[in-house]
């Protein structure tokens, strides 16, 4: 199966990534964790997301398009990335979301894909 | 014919009564899907009745149920193909060599299937609830009445979390050793939680509730059968008997409330007893203490009333204070006051006891219970008034209700 592992961080963390100093280790972590998905080959995709101030979110309404600034959710802890990992269950998800830096500092939500849904989608 | 319809009904419910549990287990932990698991097998259960007066009934009733209520699975598979889980559940049970299922025993999965219904991943109110259906069959209407909730509210609780166990695909194991002490811990919670309310919640003289504490006992044999060097699954099944064996002492004949202390232990069951003291004996070799084992410890110094005439008070408030350092539930802080206030006087007890403002105490009834009793003992009547009153206020049973409000007059 494959879990999207959503990851979500604090104002504080978020700002954090400018100050190089601040953020090394944060960053040796990431790589450490990053380095054992892909050793061991659970790894699909993932990436780390620019700072809700950066989001727009779109709506149409009576056919007009509504565009606002800011996130969707108006949430203290923001969404700050996103993985896919291949896993044999909602327990293994479950241990590589923990070991997630993230993890200690924010939140991490783990969710499986819809791959009925996709194949319906993609003919 | 009847009589061979009858001789069938009894093997078909007789299996099913035992085998139940085990054979949701086996074809869940195969598809994940534990609702098509408890179809099909209800489904092979109702074959069973017209097959077996028929045929006569099989060498082996509980493989045949098992092969019956796999190909239903498979069927039902093949029917809905165009979904990936099909295809999974397709894939597995095909590749199940079927002879490994006739021949021999059906694998035991129950361990499994515990530990997915007190996942950490399922709402904790689905539990227990989940329990009672899937290991023992239990129907969602009769689960509903043992938690009062509208059978409505219950079934949907129980589709809900069946349908997190598929698609988020939680895992049919046995969790690592570094993981097991908190998922067993949610697995005995959940088997407590039926017990608790068939005995606390429901008026006593209820059958139903009666039940409920029945089949908490055997789920805790069930655990125990399956870890039998757990010495918390010891304790919890100890603790169960010692509560157990004063259910007929817990009424007089009139019907009445009768409270532990006023309690004719001869009425106790010496048998149940017996039971849990080897229990309690069992756990301790292990020497690991747990929550269940002091509780269970606790209800053993008061079981030993019954050759000594008096109550070790000290030695239950040493227990209490070892259970409040490890499980400080709000049952065990008022259990540890009452026990000081036995011990120490209701002064000393009284200062155990939470802030009456306190959030946590408003709707729990033996705090005010426990607040009543030992004001009254200090003579501050008015006060302990007011807590008699939201202590019968907060009653379910009529007899709990009858004793406080005769213990306020």
């Amino acid at each position: 199966m494959q879990y999207a592992i959503l990851i979500y961080e604090t104002p504080e963390s978020f700002a954090g990534r400018a100050n190089d100093d601040e953020y090394e280790p944060t960053l040796v972590a990431w790589r450490a964790y990053h380095k054992a998905l892909v050793d061991a080959g659970i790894f699909v995709a993932g990436d780390p997301l620019l700072g809700p101030e950066t989001a727009t979110t779109i709506r149409i309404k009576g056919g007009q398009r509504e565009i606002q600034d800011g996130p969707y959710a108006n949430t203290k802890e923001q969404l700050a990335g996103f993985q896919i990992l291949e896993l044999p269950s909602l327990d293994a998800a479950i241990e590589w979301a923990s070991r997630c830096p993230s993890a200690a500092i924010g939140a991490v939500e783990v969710r499986p894909l819809a791959p009925a849904v996709r194949d319906r989608v993609i003919r | 014919v009847t009589d061979h319809a009858g001789a069938a009904r009894r093997v078909v419910e007789g299996v099913a009564r035992q085998s139940y549990g085990r054979l949701v287990a086996y074809l869940a932990a195969r598809t994940r899907d534990v609702a098509a698991a408890e179809d099909a097998l209800g489904d092979a259960l109702a074959a069973a009745l017209t097959v077996w007066p028929r045929d006569g009934v099989p060498r082996s009733p509980e493989a045949w149920l098992l092969t019956t209520a796999r190909n239903r699975l498979i069927d039902r598979a093949r029917h809905v193909r165009v979904h990936a889980d099909a295809e999974y559940t397709l894939q597995v049970l095909v590749s199940e060599p079927e002879e490994g299922m006739t021949e021999r025993a059906v694998p035991d999965d129950r361990l499994k299937l515990l530990f997915v219904c007190a996942h950490p991943a399922i709402d904790p109110v689905s539990h227990t609830p989940l329990m009672l259906q899937t290991v023992l069959g239990l129907d969602a209407a009769a689960i509903a009445r043992a938690f009062v909730v509208a059978p409505t509210t219950m079934g949907q609780r129980l589709v809900r979390a069946k349908a997190k166990i598929r698609d988020a695909g939680i895992a049919f194991e046995v969790p690592e050793a570094h993981e097991l002490p908190l998922r067993l811990d949610a697995v005995l919670r959940a088997i407590y939680a039926a017990f608790g309310t068939g005995w606390e919640d429901v008026p006593h003289d209820d059958v139903r509730a009666r039940d409920l504490v029945t089949e908490a006992i055997w789920l805790a044999r069930v655990l125990l059968e399956l870890l039998p060097d757990e010495p918390e699954v010891h304790g919890l099944l100890a603790l169960m008997l010692y509560c157990h064996s004063r259910r007929a002492a817990r009424r007089d004949r009139a019907g009445a409330f009768v409270p532990l202390s006023e309690q004719d232990p001869a009425a106790w069951d010496e048998a149940m007893i017996l039971e849990a003291e080897s229990e309690l004996a069992l756990a301790s070799r292990a020497g690991r203490m747990g929550r269940f084992q002091l509780e269970a410890a606790i209800q053993s110094v008061h079981a030993d009333r019954r050759r000594t005439d008096m109550t070790d008070w000290n030695a239950i408030t040493t227990l209490y204070e070892g259970l409040v350092r490890i499980a400080p539930t709000l049952g065990a802080v008022v259990g540890r006051a009452a026990a000081v206030a036995e011990a120490m006087g209701a002064e000393a007890g009284l200062r155990l006891l939470l802030d009456p403002d306190d959030a946590a105490v408003a709707t729990y009834q033996p705090y005010w219970a426990v607040r009543g009793h030992l004001l009254t003992q200090l003579g501050r009547t008015a006060d302990a008034r007011g807590a008699f009153e939201r202590a019968i206020a907060l009653a379910d049973d009529p007899a709990v209700k009858r004793y406080l409000t005769r213990a306020m007059e």
